[in-house]
């Protein structure tokens, strides 16, 4: 069962990586132009999933769309993780005023959503790929941060740890050498789990017309476009509905397996 | 000074630090633009006279700290600014959208509630069947939904192929309430579908931990059945854990009702934003969104206090 939680978050994960990489050199058809006299076709040869609005094939605008969906978790987690795990680590070294300033600021981040923080951010910036990749890259700063400062908390209560510091090894040096190491997996896991979020919150931003604008097609904008067609066409809304329903699954998937991978006696817990 | 007012003073501490500190972040990305903030919000073609006017009327010849300390004091007088393109008080546009959303908050949760509850027992208590399982597979699937798919899947097939609810507007519950019920329950059924998911393995792992615990084996031992003994007894231990996601989960369920709204076109607080961004109506947004943030901060200390009030070891300050 566990093995089965992996395997299947490996192979959403795969589908969409791949999606992506294929779409980078070849779509069945233009992502972009618009062509009048094929609004609207249903599912078939050679359109398979049908048409849109604008007369554009679903199939290849679905590709594209995995492109822009993996971009923004891959920016946004790696913004998230930069900041928050030295932050974390941090926190957890130091302990004291330290740890109560880096925790305090974390809350506050956490009081924003990012979807929130996107708002603001479009407000004053305008809305753009790279404001929604900032928001939610900013907004899950605190996440990381607070799974940095357990790991650590936990490693530095460690004999290893003691030995180390007894030695007379610097704070630096134990962070890199003992405290990373063994943090990481937890880093690991909560990137997956992050992912699957940064693509909810983009699809969502993109949803509100406050990601990344026309024509780039992402499947938040798809499924924008296709609710005008929810009462005459409702196969519309389903393709790129399900796109997004995978690639979270499967990230989902990916980071609960990996937990249960590292750490068998979690399963019960959590 | 007693353990309980020590915890109490320290959680308010904690709770007016954290809104400053999301106050000067709301304003600084908002006002700490480049440029001119007269320019970008009358455009390019706007006269110098206007913008002159514009400019003291924000007060932007002052310089940052003290437009931010303006800000703040306005708001603690109760005075959120006027929106720029209405004319009205930021709070008076507010008041009756709050209505909306804190409906929609509010029904969304108590059936997540309804939801997650006898899902995540039957998960804890079957963990090892295949209705646990399931349950969590269901669980997962629920969470990857998008709550805005959800909802334009739920219009499609009640509203439009079945015409038992209508797909989108409002109408007050002072002026029909029979309108209002109809008009509301596929947003707040969308959202606790959603929700309700995310729910789930928070509350299956609470109540995995009640199974552990001594007082239930005894339960179980002096012959109660495995559902009652876990209601009985579990239940006000899994509440802790419980009210605290409930508090986490805040954030994420505003969230939510703002982007079900757009779905189903209620005049709520997230389509007053939305609006107010694409009119690059600052006080306005400023003013929403420092009054949602104060909204989910004030609900998570009331959920630290409600600690108090279930765990009668937290008043005595022993540890857990």
């Amino acid at each position: 069962m566990k093995r089965l939680q992996l395997w299947l978050g490996i192979a959403l994960v795969a589908g969409v990586v791949l999606t992506a990489a294929v779409s980078l050199v070849w779509t069945p058809f233009d992502p972009i132009r618009v062509v009048p006299g094929q609004r609207l076709l249903p599912p078939g040869w050679p359109h398979l999933l049908g048409t849109d609005g604008f007369g554009i094939d679903i199939v290849s605008r679905l590709m594209v769309g995995a492109r822009l969906c993996l971009l923004v978790g891959v920016i946004s987690v790696s913004l998230a993780a930069a900041v928050g795990v030295p932050l974390g680590i941090l926190a957890g070294q130091a302990g004291g005023w330290v740890d109560e300033v880096v925790m305090r600021l974390s809350d506050v981040v956490y009081a924003i959503p990012a979807v929130l923080l996107a708002i603001l951010l479009a407000a004053g910036f305008g809305a753009s790929t790279v404001t929604a990749m900032v928001a939610i890259g900013v907004a899950t700063i605190p996440a990381f941060a607070r799974v940095a400062r357990a790991g650590t908390l936990q490693v530095m209560a460690s004999d290893f740890v003691l030995a180390a510091r007894s030695s007379g090894t610097s704070p630096l040096a134990t962070a890199g050498r003992h405290v990373l190491p063994n943090v990481a997996p937890l880093v690991g896991v909560q990137a997956s789990v992050t992912f699957a979020l940064a693509i909810l919150a983009e699809a969502a931003l993109s949803y509100l017309g406050l990601g990344t604008p026309p024509p780039t097609p992402t499947w938040g904008t798809m499924l924008r476009d296709a609710q005008s067609y929810v009462y005459t066409d409702p196969l519309q809304a389903l393709w790129p509905g399900l796109a997004i329903a995978l690639a979270v699954l499967g990230f989902n998937l990916l980071g609960d397996g990996l937990r249960d991978h590292l750490d068998p006696r979690l399963r019960e817990v959590s | 000074m007693s353990v309980l007012a020590r915890q109490v003073a320290r959680r308010l501490g904690i709770f007016a630090v954290t809104l400053l500190g999301a106050s000067v972040l709301i304003f600084a990305i908002t006002s700490a633009l480049p440029g001119d903030l007269a320019q970008v919000m009358l455009g390019l073609d706007a006269s110098p006279e206007a913008l002159a006017a514009l400019r003291a009327e924000l007060g932007l010849d002052r310089p940052l700290p003290l437009r931010y300390l303006a800000w703040v004091g306005g708001m603690l007088g109760g005075d959120f600014g006027i929106s720029r393109l209405s004319g009205y008080p930021v709070l008076q546009l507010m008041a009756p959208r709050f209505a909306v959303t804190g409906w929609l908050v509010l029904f969304g949760m108590i059936g997540a509630l309804l939801i997650a509850v006898p899902a995540g027992m039957v998960a804890a208590l079957k963990r090892r069947h295949w209705q646990g399982f399931a349950v969590n597979a269901l669980a997962q699937v629920g969470m990857a939904i998008p709550v805005f798919w959800g909802g334009i899947l739920l219009v499609s097939l009640v509203a439009v192929r079945l015409r038992w609810l209508p797909a989108n507007g409002y109408v007050p519950l002072s002026q029909d309430p029979a309108g209002w019920a109809s008009h509301l329950v596929l947003p707040a059924l969308t959202l606790s579908l959603v929700q309700g998911a995310v729910l789930i393995r928070y509350v299956r792992s609470a109540f995995v931990e009640v199974l552990d615990e001594d007082y239930y084996r005894t339960a179980r031992a002096i012959g109660w059945r495995p559902a009652p003994a876990l209601l009985r007894h579990g239940l006000r231990n899994a509440a802790m854990s419980l009210v605290t996601v409930l508090g986490l989960q805040l954030s994420a369920v505003l969230v939510g009702a703002i982007v079900v709204e757009q779905v189903f076109a209620l005049p709520g607080l997230g389509t007053l934003l939305l609006t107010a961004v694409q009119q690059r109506d600052l006080l306005l947004v400023q003013g929403t969104v420092m009054f949602l943030v104060l909204a989910v901060l004030a609900v998570n200390a009331l959920v630290d206090f409600s600690y108090l009030a279930i765990d009668p070891r937290q008043r005595t300050g022993e540890s857990r």
